[in-house]
């Protein structure tokens, strides 16, 4: 482990580590709580889109994806809103539509797509100082906005038509969160990829849950828990020589499993230091 | 001494374009019990959405008097219909008794040590200072209606407004929850909107018939023949020697 903090491309690697794991564990508890996964999913996967348009027009995929993110996370929330299409339904055809829109654009873009795979795969170990520099900006203002929110955000997503009774910000709140979820998605791709993104937004919040059903604990949980999750993921790619993304997501699949048997023994008090209640 | 708080001024009202009710004229004094009856898709709701503000009427006034402080809004407190809420959601009972405190708060300023602590009262004024700490979903109907009823009460408003209270409540909770609003009558008026009259209607003070129309009627004794009038199609038991239930259907 000390010898490889000799190579930049790792302490990079360990700095994304900890800002994923800080966006992610943050906005995953929103996303679970709020029980948006699909829509998260959804706008996930349309980013690519926004990556084909960036490769088609010359500039940072990632910038792409941001733009095409938000404004697709801001279309998908306008158009279930007005009621006249089913929400999963949005959800499901824009998608597709982004994927196709991605595939579309690097298939007409001049020249090789370098990159691409990691992009759907993901690959810590490719994270240049300039994405680092826009997780840890987005990082500090999640964490900022949760502070100086929380308790309006924890209010609204439980009973957002009370909020709206009292004339709360019920719309303007959930447009600035689905475009915080967007963003926390676009920078986290390079993490571990399009494709297995969505884990990262709930399994270390269904572990966290596990030990505590309280908005504020889970978001801490599942932060340390997604820490756990990467780092160990990373070496586990390091020493079997796999790609990063995918040993991430078993990292956290096994570290899931693990605490759900512990959890379930201790309730039928196989296990010593049970609750006798 | 009692005074007016609210008045409804040939009021209509409803959702997209579609009137629901019609020239609604409606008096609140401090001291008012009302019983809003009426049957279901009659505009109950509507009309307690009117008074709480969140639809604005097509045509008519809302008037509030002594009701709004300025900054923090309405001195409304609100039990909405029982809605099924999310039984995994992640709040804890206390919590939402001090989000009964967001309309006052609105989004800047922090909650304090005494907020909490005005949320704990609460919590024992309803008998439920020993769930504090459970997740919204462990608890049964009758303590999460308790739950809902702290969050409504916190911000001490000066009318007090309940959709329909009682569905999915056991019997013991609904009758401790109307000794309760006769003792909060002390402080509030109340509104209570509900379908089922017959065991409401020893503690309200008056009743306000709504079917499109609202009729209002200033006393709590009302006849069969005075329900036919309004069109009020509702299950009645009469308090007699020998109760028992009339029930009319409205007749176009």
């Amino acid at each position: 482990m000390t010898d490889l903090l000799q190579y930049d491309f790792f302490v990079h690697a360990i700095w994304a580590a900890l800002f994923t794991s800080i966006t992610c564990g943050v906005i995953g508890t929103y996303i679970v709580s709020n029980r948006i996964v699909f829509l998260s999913g959804g706008i996930t996967h349309s980013s690519f889109g926004g990556i084909g348009l960036g490769y088609f027009l010359g500039i940072n995929p990632l910038l792409g994806a941001a733009g095409f993110s938000v404004l697709s996370a801001l279309g998908i929330e306008y158009f279930s809103r007005k009621g006249e299409l089913r929400h999963d339904s949005v959800i499901g055809i824009w998608w597709s539509f982004g994927m196709a829109l991605g595939i579309i654009f690097i298939y007409i873009t001049p020249g090789y797509a370098p990159n691409l795979m990691t992009y759907l795969f993901g690959s810590i170990l490719t994270v240049s100082s300039v994405d680092l520099g826009y997780m840890g900006v987005l990082s500090a203002v999640v964490v900022l906005f949760f502070i100086l929110f929380y308790r309006i955000i924890l209010y609204i997503s439980f009973d957002e038509a009370y909020a709206r009774v009292f004339g709360m910000p019920v719309a303007l709140m959930k447009n600035v969160m689905i475009s915080l979820v967007a963003l926390t998605i676009v920078v986290n791709i390079k993490v571990v990829g399009i494709i297995l993104l969505i884990s990262l937004l709930t399994i270390p919040q269904s572990i966290a849950n596990q030990f505590t059903r309280i908005f504020s604990r889970m978001i801490i949980y599942s932060t340390a828990i997604a820490l756990i999750g990467v780092v160990s993921g990373l070496l586990i790619s390091y020493a079997l020589e796999i790609p990063s993304g995918a040993s991430i997501i078993f990292a956290l699949v096994v570290l899931f499993v693990l605490t759900k048997a512990v959890v379930v023994a201790r309730r039928k008090e196989l296990l010593p230091g049970s609750r006798q209640d | 001494m009692s005074h007016k708080i609210l008045e409804l001024q040939s009021v209509d009202a409803g959702y997209n374009g579609k009137t629901v009710i019609r020239g609604a004229d409606l008096e609140v004094f401090t001291d008012d019990f009302i019983g809003v009856i009426g049957p279901n898709g009659g505009g109950k709701t509507t009309l307690l959405k009117v008074i709480l503000g969140v639809i604005k009427p097509l045509k008519g006034k809302v008037i509030y008097h002594n009701l709004s402080d300025g900054k923090q809004g309405k001195r409304i407190g609100y039990l909405p219909q029982f809605n099924m809420v999310d039984s995994k959601f992640p709040i804890s009972a206390l919590e939402v008794v001090l989000s009964g405190l967001m309309p006052r708060h609105g989004l800047f300023r922090k909650y304090r040590r005494e907020d909490t602590a005005a949320a704990r009262s609460m919590m024992e004024k309803m008998g439920i200072a020993h769930l504090e700490n459970k997740v919204i979903g462990e608890l049964s109907g009758g303590q999460m209606q308790r739950v809902f009823l702290g969050r409504a009460l916190i911000s001490s408003p000066r009318l007090l407004v309940l959709d329909e209270p009682n569905t999915f409540v056991d019997n013991q909770f609904e009758g401790e929850l109307y000794e309760l609003l006769r003792r909060l009558n002390q402080e509030m008026a109340i509104m209570l909107a509900t379908h089922d009259l017959g065991t409401i209607t020893p503690y309200v003070k008056t009743i306000a018939c709504v079917n499109r129309e609202v009729h209002y009627h200033r006393s709590n004794v009302i006849t069969e023949k005075q329900l036919s009038a309004y069109h009020c199609p509702i299950q009645l038991i009469t308090h007699g020697d020998v109760p028992h239930t009339v029930l009319k259907k409205h007749q176009k």
